[in-house]
């Protein structure tokens, strides 16, 4: 038989505010354990949470982004379960009402295009972290993570296959990182992933038994966990047996999920609505405003880029970073030549990141240099070569491409007397082989064109230089 | 001169005048509390060396001519529900034993702000479940009227502090009456204020949309002058509302003439006591006296007024309870080997019988499967039981009603019947519900001298209105000036 | 609604609470009588009523997205049972 697989993703995305949820304090990765926390996220008795202000306007930006409607009358609700990563033993978070709902993510190409459906957004706190090998007989807990804010988007189970999957995903991170509320950095944790999976037989329209896998954190890592997951219950379904509704925990590196057995029989959340923070109420102003403040997102920029001359493929590839994107577009506003710039990043940056292990993201020079030295080479102030160079200074070191060209000496000479009086020079110095070249051996022009270009150090225009020699043997 | 015969706002009104320093008086409130304390145990902990270094400070305040505020040098015992910086805060459970706050509750930089000096924090029934002050983990605080009787709760200790003369006022939380119940077994005044008008940032949660601090005193004015300290809003507790300051001279003058008062003919039912019930139906005479219109109306709500209570109270508690498991501050049992079992040797080992009562309900009437007919009815109940007050303020300004069927009970008399215990709550549990002011009020005694309290129910942020009718009343009837021991100061 | 021994026994598991038989049976009766009591709720018309979870409280009470200190390590630990390395130490999760 054939079997279809069905899969719903629900994606947390820690979000880029500068404190946590209900608390001030900062929400900066990487400090040394328990130095980010307060009373409130350590849960300590008679603390009580104040809504961030921006949370709540990245959940409608976000939703907007994504095509939500947004809830005008939204709230909180408590999620109870005992963790040591949990210091309330409840989570605050948004059951029955939730701040963004019913949206969608077009996913393939325009003829192709599929919608994936967003059922639903809603704004909830961080666990803290919890570390099982430093030592023998505990496990620490660090809460510096507790408390900072999340988006849980929950799709519908409209994909169906693990590309599917991994294009969603991708196409959601870029789109929250173009409207600059997550880093999206699945290395720290900050976009997660829970695969919701079931098969069914096609042509089936009933719902097979979902298994859920949960806390994904690489788009390697979901896709073969999807396959695997998909061919594990496949199998149980040849051989007659059935899929049990449960929780499962994937091991990357074996490549296998385990069933995870849980020490009470039942989960209950005895979820409520939470009595500490009042209802968050949304105007159509407010929704209006943050629409209009909305950036343009991939699908649009492809659209403009392919209009600027690039091909579909380089557009795609430019406008699926918002790094590479931001480096374009400020690119192609020093220099105006789209071309040369989508050039210049497809090959000369790629490779550079690709040598040298970074991610777009790490970039961190002036995004206005490699205009700049697009434009040198245009003004015919430097050449192609010696513009490779720059630019590799420029992503190593992040130098001033003018300053770096005038101070190392490496501009073109562009003085013609300077140029007529060296190659003079050479031809004087050659007798041999201008004799050869005006006794029709042509290959001693080359010859002597390289010997003057080795006199100007290279840096002169090859074909004034080439002018100028035939000038003198004529 | 006897400081602790003196008023709250005589005793600031002396020490403004240099009549008194603030020394003097925290020595006599010392001497009182040792004197007093061995007997009644309303303090679990007492802050000697924090409260006579306050003093320095605010007597230096006050020489340099800075007004604080009415009550500026007055002692003040806080109840051990309210997290004090640096000061033990147990809630008179073994899980919080030796906590420590690290931070101080919105209320006690007010009052500290305020110039008043935090000499202890107050026995109560563990966790605030209780009214009888008997579930403490530190054992019970007897009524000053009687060592034989509770003296209520679940805020016993501070009303008996008050009561027995030991300090002039103290701070109460209320969630289901725990300020009004004991205030009427012990004969003092005290004041559930509007849900949100004081913060209850640091506040140790029991039932969170239900808790509000409130103030303890001898008289109407004391407990005006407390409230102006602590009310308004914060923005740390999402949940206060900004309201507008008390006068206490507004308070004075206010005048009972014309005023309509409503009294629920189902607060005076079966199972009120014939004795509070005659006290207090006295006390409706002399609000007539005072000019008051009284009337009877119905309001049948109340019937499910307890039920809604503990169901809410319950499923809340069970939440904010669920952090104590021994990881980052309170209790941890030695014998636990696993994850598992610190969470449950800790919590069975820490939490009193009562606690664990109330846990194991809030967890029932929220699980699966039970949620819609018990938690969601209860909440449905309250919004129906705070409208049937909101259609009685049409016709009323105030609803009254006795505070507690009876007077205090013997000790170890109520615990074991707890339903029995819950349904004695019947009269102010409904403030709580609707979220409205409510002040319990001394107004006479039982044949066994024992005091009996009255209650008023105001419109919501009406508490200068409340105290202007008690303080009427007060010039009416001296139930409140009567100490505990017999005569009147 | 009946509470029984089983009963009991799942909230003590939910609520993380272990009674002693003694008190099980107590808490058992003293569960359903309370219970019971509530069940008088059932009665209420309540077609028309929102479930209330709060009283008077306004709408929107936020706080500006601006980064305040955090607790020095110590204090934050100060109540801590155990404490490892600057971490709260737990008996292993095991999975």
């Amino acid at each position: 038989m054939n079997y279809e697989v069905v899969v719903g993703l629900e994606v947390h995305v820690e979000l880029a505010t500068k404190t946590k949820i209900f608390c001030s304090c900062t929400t900066e990765f990487g400090g040394e354990p328990n130095t980010q926390v307060c009373e409130v996220c350590l849960g300590m008795p008679g603390t009580l949470p104040v809504l961030n202000r921006a949370v709540v306007d990245f959940a409608v930006r976000t939703g907007l982004a994504l095509n939500c409607e947004v809830a005008c009358c939204n709230k909180f609700d408590r999620k109870n379960y005992f963790y040591p990563d949990l210091p309330k033993a409840y989570q605050i978070s948004q059951l029955y009402l939730p701040i963004c709902h019913d949206g969608f993510i077009e996913i393939g190409k325009s003829e192709t295009c599929k919608k994936i459906r967003i059922k639903e957004i809603h704004m909830e706190e961080d666990a803290g972290k919890l570390i099982h090998d430093a030592d023998e007989i505990n496990t620490l807990v660090d809460y510096n993570r507790c408390g900072v804010p999340l988006l849980e988007i929950v799709s519908q189970p409209d994909m169906r296959s693990a590309e599917e999957a991994v294009e969603y995903i991708e196409k959601l991170r870029v789109i929250l990182q173009y409207i600059g509320v997550s880093d999206c950095k699945m290395q720290e944790g900050s976009l997660r992933a829970d695969i919701n999976l079931s098969v069914r037989p096609v042509g089936s329209f009933e719902l097979g038994v979902r298994t859920e896998m949960k806390n994904m954190n690489s788009f390697k890592a979901i896709a073969r966990a999807i396959k695997a997951e998909s061919e594990r219950q496949i199998a149980l379904l040849e051989k007659g047996e059935k899929v049990i509704q449960e929780t499962r925990r994937w091991d990357d590196s074996e490549g296998q999920s385990y069933a995870m057995r849980s020490k009470e029989e039942a989960q209950d959340y005895k979820y409520f609505p939470e009595p500490d923070i009042p209802p968050v109420v949304i105007s159509q102003e407010q929704i209006d405003a943050t629409r209009a403040a909305i950036p343009e997102l991939p699908d649009k920029k492809i659209e403009r880029y392919t209009q600027l001359g690039l091909t579909d493929h380089d557009a795609e590839i430019i406008a699926g970073s918002v790094y590479l994107a931001k480096l374009f577009e400020c690119t192609y506003e020093v220099c105006g030549n789209a071309k040369e710039a989508a050039n210049w990043i497809l090959v000369d940056l790629l490779k550079l990141l690709h040598d040298s292990a970074k991610q777009p993201e790490d970039m961190d020079f002036n995004f206005d240099s490699l205009g700049k030295i697009i434009l040198m080479v245009e003004k015919g102030k430097i050449n192609r070569g010696t513009a490779k160079k720059v630019f590799e200074k420029v992503f190593e070191e992040n130098i001033n491409p003018a300053e770096y060209v005038e101070d190392n000496n490496l501009g073109l000479v562009t003085d013609t007397d300077t140029i007529y009086a060296t190659v003079e020079t050479v031809v004087k110095d050659n007798e041999k082989s201008v004799n050869e070249y005006k006794s029709g051996k042509t290959q001693a022009l080359q010859y002597l064109i390289g010997q003057s270009m080795k006199a100007l150090r290279g840096q002169a225009p090859a074909q004034t230089v080439t002018e100028i020699l035939k000038d003198l043997l004529n | 001169m006897d400081i602790l015969s003196l008023s709250a706002v005589e005793t600031a009104r002396k020490i403004k005048n240099r009549d008194l320093s603030v020394k003097e008086v925290l020595d006599a409130v010392f001497y009182a509390i040792d004197e007093k304390d061995k007997k009644y145990n309303c303090f679990i902990t007492l802050c000697r060396d924090e409260a006579y270094a306050r003093a320095n400070i605010v007597q230096a305040q006050i020489d340099k001519g800075e007004e604080l505020s009415a009550l500026a040098g007055v002692p003040i015992a806080v109840k051990d529900n309210i997290c004090t910086k640096g000061i033990k805060t147990t809630c008179a459970s073994k899980m919080l034993k030796n906590f420590v706050p690290v931070y101080n509750a919105h209320i006690v930089d007010l009052i500290e702000k305020a110039g008043l000096i935090v000499v202890g924090k107050t026995n109560m029934d563990e966790f605030a479940m209780g009214s009888t002050t008997e579930t403490s983990a530190f054992g019970v605080t007897l009524n000053p009227w009687d060592t034989t009787r509770v003296s209520g709760g679940s805020s016993g200790g501070a009303a008996a502090a008050v009561a027995a003369r030991m300090v002039h006022l103290a701070i109460g939380s209320d969630t289901g009456g725990s300020v009004r119940q004991p205030s009427s077994l012990c004969s003092v005044t005290g004041l559930k204020p509007t849900y949100g008008r004081v913060s209850r940032r640091g506040l140790i949660a029991y039932a969170s949309s239900l808790d509000q601090i409130g103030p303890i005193g001898r008289n109407a004015e004391d407990c005006a002058a407390l409230m102006g300290i602590i009310g308004g809003y914060d923005s740390g507790d999402s949940t206060s509302v900004e309201s507008t300051p008390l006068e206490l001279e507004k308070i004075k003058r206010y005048s009972l003439q014309g005023k309509r008062i409503g009294i629920p003919k189902e607060f005076f039912g079966g199972g009120l006591q014939e004795d509070v019930k005659t006290a207090v139906l006295a006390a409706v005479n002399e609000l007539k006296e005072l000019g008051a219109e009284v009337e009877e109306f119905e309001l049948p709500q109340v019937k499910y007024a307890v039920p809604t209570y503990y169901i809410i109270a319950c499923a809340e508690a069970s939440s904010n309870l669920s952090r104590y498991d021994g990881i980052r501050y309170g209790y941890r049992s030695d014998g636990a080997e696993s994850l598992f079992e610190t969470y449950v040797k800790s919590r069975s080992e820490a939490f009193g019988i009562e606690t664990k009562r109330r846990i194991m309900l809030g967890n029932f009437v929220l699980s699966s499967g039970y949620y819609d007919e018990y938690y969601k009815k209860a909440l449905q109940a309250k919004d129906i039981i705070q409208k049937a007050f909101s259609d009685a303020f049409k016709e009323y300004d105030f609803v009254f009603g006795p505070v507690y069927p009876t007077t205090a009970p013997k000790l170890n008399e109520s615990l074991s019947d707890p339903l029995k215990m819950y349904m004695a709550d019947i009269y102010t549990v409904t403030a709580n519900i609707a979220g409205l002011p409510a002040v319990s009020v001394p107004c006479g005694f039982d044949s066994n001298g024992l005091p009996v309290g009255m209650q008023l129910v105001g419109r919501p942020f009406c508490e200068s209105e409340l105290l202007g009718v008690v303080y009427s009343f007060e010039q009416k009837n001296d139930a409140h000036e009567k100490t505990a021991g017999g005569g009147t100061v | 609604m009946k509470i029984n021994n089983e009963t009991v026994a799942y909230l003590e598991k939910l609520a993380r609470i272990e009674l002693t038989d003694e008190e099980r049976v107590e808490c058992c009766s003293d569960l359903q009588d309370i219970v019971s009591h509530m069940d008088i709720l059932s009665e209420l018309d309540t077609q028309d009523a929102e479930p209330l979870s709060q009283s008077f409280s306004a709408k929107n009470v936020m706080r500006e997205d601006e980064v305040k200190p955090s607790l020095d390590r110590d204090t934050a630990l100060k109540n801590a049972p155990r404490v490892k390395d600057g971490f709260f130490s737990v008996p292993k999760t095991v999975e």
